[in-house]
């Protein structure tokens, strides 16, 4: 699972008001190279939640993204670098993604999270 | 300007929509549609059409990229006898033909018919027959620089108890671009190593992603994603992929460490899906404010003829035999939750919602809608959204009792807070009257169940349609 899924994913178990962002429990991480495309990079820049991202980036031990991100950067290519590292080749491969409301643990197993919920919590 | 588009003779009903989606993709159209002409007297099913398209640049764009172009021309010339042809090409202006005339070119003649076969010797007989035109080029069979074909169609009969849909007439013309039918022997399903009861045929999966107007850049997701086979269409366009299924043993296990959905991308070397997850498309686990992050939506829904839907929340529970429970803590890890069926209707619903709410504006929602032939409504009703234009049906014929309609919808409007709320209610209302709908959108039955033989009013094949020799 990449960063890019883990910015986009809340728990979704009925009566849970604050399900994102989920923290993340590495077991085993793991970064594969992935094409740079800025085009795709630069629409992604508008879409994620900045500060999730970078927190997901810090519990999976990168720590280099910037705290606020800016207008002007998007012209920065070091800095898309870096995003793109983030977003995209960074993998939870095994772990848990943890409701911050409940503490529900969804698990992710070969890079795959299970979002489904038991019967009790739809 | 207007170029002969002959088609291959096969998915009839797929191949103008085709053309209109990648003309749209290579030539961003303004809000026009494409303007579309058919030699006389001939039917909308037959090969031949006439299109108007921005630049010869864009025309062949469209045919490289196409799956059942056979090949877009130049037309110097048409006519219902040989005479007339040449009459036809003497008098198309000199400065359109000299550029490919010229000595220093190189060049062939095809020879194609429909509807007719012809032997070698009459092949030979009527390209001989166009030494009239002062080609001064050299002829090169392996390699030309120029391709010029000569057609010639003929009425051959009834089809399926319909009216011929061609009469002669010969068509001269200059080639642009055809097809890369390459593809479809690189991607065929039987060479991929993992694949699901309802794998989609790579052709219809390229047909799909062409739809979508999947290119590089863009990011594609399909809720139903299965082996992923129609990800690996988006994918070998460029297109980013992300897909979801409800069962878990089919997104992470496969058959094995080399045959699962991550493996069919790397057998084609394409690049591997953004992400794969299980989630239920009845309750997505997207977050608050998540919204237009998808370019297309590609699926395939389970619609219950060969694979029926699943949706969370518990098989006796929504029948209402069990009271609701709890799944006690120290059985919680591994817990498998027990799914209910999905009906139709709702599949639809949620999958139109999610849609409207995660597509980008101009994002494209390509999905295949069951239908039921035997229907007596001439006018089908397919479902409608007042975020979205249905801009494109395909139907494709099954049996002859039920087809599946491909459907393109654009997103024309945003995503309000009125249209979620509707959905919202929507929503609580299938989860209480689970049972009706189930019974109500039953498709299996009305495609799988014997027909009552006593019945005069069951016709056969009720709506007569051409179709292609292969479909």
């Amino acid at each position: 699972m990449r960063l890019l899924t883990h910015n986009m994913l809340s728990s979704n178990i009925k009566g849970v008001t604050q399900g994102f962002p989920l923290q993340i429990e590495v077991t085993k991480s793991i970064t594969k190279q992935v094409d740079f495309n800025p085009d795709f990079i630069k629409n992604m820049l508008v879409k994620v939640e900045w500060k999730a991202l970078v927190e997901a980036a810090r519990a999976m031990g990168y720590g280099e993204l910037p705290e606020t991100v800016e207008v002007g950067m998007v012209e920065d290519e070091d800095f898309l670098r870096k995003f793109h590292h983030a977003l995209l080749e960074i993998h939870l491969e095994e772990g848990f993604l943890v409701c911050p409301q409940t503490g529900r643990k969804f698990p992710v197993c070969k890079g795959i999270p299970n979002m489904l919920l038991n019967e009790d919590e739809v | 300007m207007w170029y002969l588009c002959v088609f291959f003779h096969r998915l009839l009903d797929y191949r103008r929509p085709e053309v209109e989606a990648l003309a749209d993709l290579f030539a961003a159209f303004e809000d026009c549609p494409l303007e579309w002409k058919l030699p006389q007297n001939y039917h909308f099913d037959s090969p031949f059409h006439f299109v108007n398209l921005p630049s010869e640049d864009v025309a062949r764009n469209v045919a490289h990229r196409s799956i059942l172009i056979k090949g877009i021309y130049e037309l110097w010339g048409e006519g219902s006898s040989f005479e007339e042809l040449e009459e036809a090409i003497k008098t198309y202006p000199v400065d359109r033909k000299l550029p490919y005339l010229v000595s220093e070119s190189t060049f062939k003649i095809n020879f194609d018919s429909f509807g007719k076969g012809f032997s070698s010797e009459e092949k030979n007989d009527r390209i001989h027959r166009l030494s009239f035109i002062p080609f001064e080029g050299r002829v090169s069979l392996r390699d030309p620089e120029n391709i010029f074909w000569l057609m010639e169609a003929d009425d051959y009969g009834s089809n399926n108890g319909l009216p011929p849909i061609t009469e002669k007439r010969i068509f001269f013309g200059r080639e642009i671009g055809c097809a890369d039918r390459k593809l479809l022997p690189t991607y065929q399903l039987k060479s991929r190593t993992y694949l699901g009861p309802t794998a989609m045929d790579a052709e219809m999966a390229f047909l799909m992603a062409n739809q979508a107007q999947a290119k590089s850049g863009k990011l594609v997701y399909d809720p139903f994603v299965g082996t992923g086979s129609i990800l690996v269409a988006a994918a070998h366009y460029g297109a980013m992929t992300m897909g979801a299924d409800i069962d878990i043993r089919v997104v992470r296990d496969g058959h094995g460490p080399d045959c699962n959905v991550w493996s069919n991308f790397k057998q084609y070397g394409l690049p591997m899906p953004i992400s794969l997850l299980r989630a239920d498309n009845n309750l997505p686990p997207w977050r608050a404010g998540l919204k237009e992050i998808f370019d297309a939506i590609i699926c395939d829904p389970p619609y219950g003829v060969r694979a029926g839907g699943r949706k969370s929340g518990g098989r006796k529970l929504l029948k209402g035999v069990v009271d609701p429970y709890t799944v006690p803590d120290n059985l919680r890890t591994g817990h498998i939750p027990s799914t209910a069926s999905y009906s139709l209707v709702e599949c639809v619903h949620d999958l139109l919602d999610l849609a409207a709410r995660m597509l980008v504006m101009d994002g494209r929602l390509v999905y295949f809608y069951p239908k039921v032939r035997d229907d007596d409504s001439i006018i089908s009703k397919f479902p409608e959204h007042p975020c979205f234009k249905l801009v494109a049906v395909s139907e494709q014929i099954l049996s002859s009792r039920y087809s599946r309609v491909l459907l393109t919808m654009i997103k024309i409007r945003p995503y309000t807070e009125d249209i979620a709320e509707e959905a919202r209610i929507k929503h609580l209302e299938f989860k209480i009257n689970h049972l009706k709908w189930l019974e109500d959108g039953n498709l299996h039955s009305a495609v799988f169940n014997p027909v009552n033989q006593g019945d005069d009013t069951y016709v056969k094949d009720p709506k007569k349609k051409y179709r292609g020799k292969y479909v």
